[in-house]
């Protein structure tokens, strides 16, 4: 009876790696939701933001708009037959949408003059595999009064699209369904909540805040410093908040970013690649050197924000991009938290 | 150095004693004050400390339990509690010790990935339980738990020893721990 057991146990067991290790993302999904763990292990490595390949199409000039601006982060579910073709009529639509809303109660045609004019378009080039799907932007402008056409439009709001390797969330998703996980808002927060409400209604979504909690802050921090610059345009900076009584405490930390490379080239070992011990390292090393000039454990208290010549971001899913030759490898790492945050 | 043994004292007459490692200070107590209130026909004794190794000199009962406290908040807690593993006798990880990780919930404030506490629970092969100490209901819960696994490892429950408990609760774990 014994031998049975054991043998059928073996069996069952060997299967079990076997079907893991062959499993489809979809199925590896089901199989955790089954027991219950968690689906994503924090992977022990990534690989350093490097200029892609994808990214040299790039114009700089097009895409420089994006670059020095403070962007609000949404994770966002998959949208429902939504199609690149129909972008014209997504924009009157939309258009309709807050005049309406603006004036409530009031009846809107389709195709009415209004103060204000959207426009969606594509951008081109932001993506990090052919697979992904093409990002595209959303804007709020104000239309002049006066009849001349050579007047700007002024941009009250941007929000833009997009779907930097997201592999894992394309592989189980319908035909149906187009995957843009990451959403990006500057501007005023009741036309980013007006903006959310119409895409809901109209395409099924969902979107939600993307918080970036301190653990992704230090990866960030960590792969950030890895990037080689040519010259650096800003001091290493962090932020870490202290839960005290009666208000809390902020402490601020900012390095020369020369001394913060020549640290990560100390620590790091595996070209290329990011790992988890490595990450730490860096982070003890700032922690200890802190520790022994001012006698406090920074480890006991909660990073908030990080600050590079690369990007700086807030733990409250605020994230500015200072350059455009990471963009892609900066965009790559939001894409998997956002998705991350849908699962 | 002293490091702690399972079973070089003799027991006390009808008492279970565990000990809370861990640095959340405040936390800790108001846990120690729910386990207190629970309805248990033992006699329990609840020790607190930040960390361990714990001073020589006091006159201390035998430990029947020891949970260490990790904050996911907060990475200098899981520094901490790694210090104190190395001051416990290995004798003492066959049922008798056991984690306890908070903050969990709040995925915002966290420093540490959950994992990690998991590869460290599995590496020294005692039970990990989630817990968030800041609400009353919660907290009221694992002290129930911690009262059930206490008297167990105190044997002061017949028929079920500490190893007994610790194969029960594995079996129902992941069965290749080591992948994570």
């Amino acid at each position: 009876m014994d031998s049975y057991e054991s043998t059928h146990q073996h069996i069952a067991s060997s299967r079990l790696k076997d079907y893991f290790i062959g499993a489809t993302p979809l199925q590896k999904r089901l199989e955790s939701v089954r027991k219950q763990t968690s689906f994503v292990p924090t992977p022990p490595r990534r690989k350093i933001p490097q200029c892609s390949q994808l990214q040299e199409d790039n114009d700089p000039q097009k895409v420089a708009f994006l670059l020095h601006k403070q962007w609000t982060l949404y994770s966002l579910t998959p949208l429902y037959k939504f199609s690149y073709t129909n972008l014209k009529e997504y924009a009157s639509l939309l258009s309709a949408f807050i005049a309406a809303e603006k004036q409530k109660g009031l009846a809107v045609e389709v195709g009415e003059d209004f103060n204000i004019k959207v426009t969606f378009s594509t951008l081109l080039g932001m993506k990090g595999t052919q697979r992904d799907p093409e990002a595209f932007l959303v804007q709020i402008l104000s239309k002049s009064q006066l009849p001349s056409e050579n007047r700007e439009h002024k941009v009250l709001w941007t929000g833009w699209f997009c779907c930097i390797f997201g592999d894992s969330l394309l592989e189980t998703v319908s035909e149906d369904f187009t995957c843009v996980p990451l959403f990006l808002a500057n501007g005023a927060e009741t036309n980013t909540a007006i903006v959310g409400t119409w895409f809901q209604k109209t395409f099924d979504c969902y979107f939600s805040p993307l918080a970036i909690n301190a653990f992704n802050l230090s990866w960030m921090a960590a792969m950030w410093t890895a990037c080689k610059m040519d010259q650096y345009m800003a001091a290493t900076e962090f932020l870490w908040s202290v839960p005290c009584s009666p208000q809390s405490l902020d402490i601020s930390y900012a390095i020369h970013p020369e001394d913060a490379k020549a640290l990560w080239d100390s620590v790091h070992k595996t070209p290329g690649e990011v790992t988890q011990e490595e990450v730490d390292l860096f982070m003890d090393c700032l922690y200890s050197h802190f520790h022994r000039h001012f006698k406090i454990h920074l480890s006991a208290t909660r990073l908030v924000r990080v600050s590079t010549s690369v990007a700086s971001a807030h733990t409250d899913g605020k994230i500015k991009i200072l350059c455009h030759k990471y963009l892609i490898g900066v965009l790559a790492y939001l894409t998997e938290l956002a998705i991350f945050q849908i699962d | 150095m002293s490091v702690l043994r399972p079973l070089d004292k003799q027991p006390g007459l009808n008492t279970a004693t565990i000990l809370l490692v861990g640095t959340e200070d405040a936390l800790l107590q108001q846990l120690a004050d729910a386990m207190l209130k629970e309805d248990c026909a033992s006699e329990l004794k609840i020790h607190l400390a930040r960390s361990l190794p714990l001073p020589s000199d006091v006159n201390r009962p035998r430990i029947d339990l020891i949970m260490f406290v990790v904050n996911l908040h907060s990475k200098y807690s899981l520094q901490n509690v790694e210090e104190s593993l190395r001051h416990v006798d290995a004798t003492f990880f066959l049922g008798k010790v056991g984690f306890l990780a908070m903050g969990a919930g709040q995925e915002s404030h966290c420093s540490i990935h959950r994992n990690t506490v998991t590869k460290l629970a599995n590496t020294y092969r005692s039970p990990l339980f989630f817990c968030d100490l800041e609400r009353e209901g919660f907290r009221a819960t694992v002290a129930q738990r911690l009262v059930r696994m206490l008297q167990i490892c105190a044997g002061h429950v017949p028929g079920v020893s500490a190893l007994n408990l610790l194969s029960l609760l594995r079996s129902s774990e992941n069965p290749a721990p080591e992948d994570l």
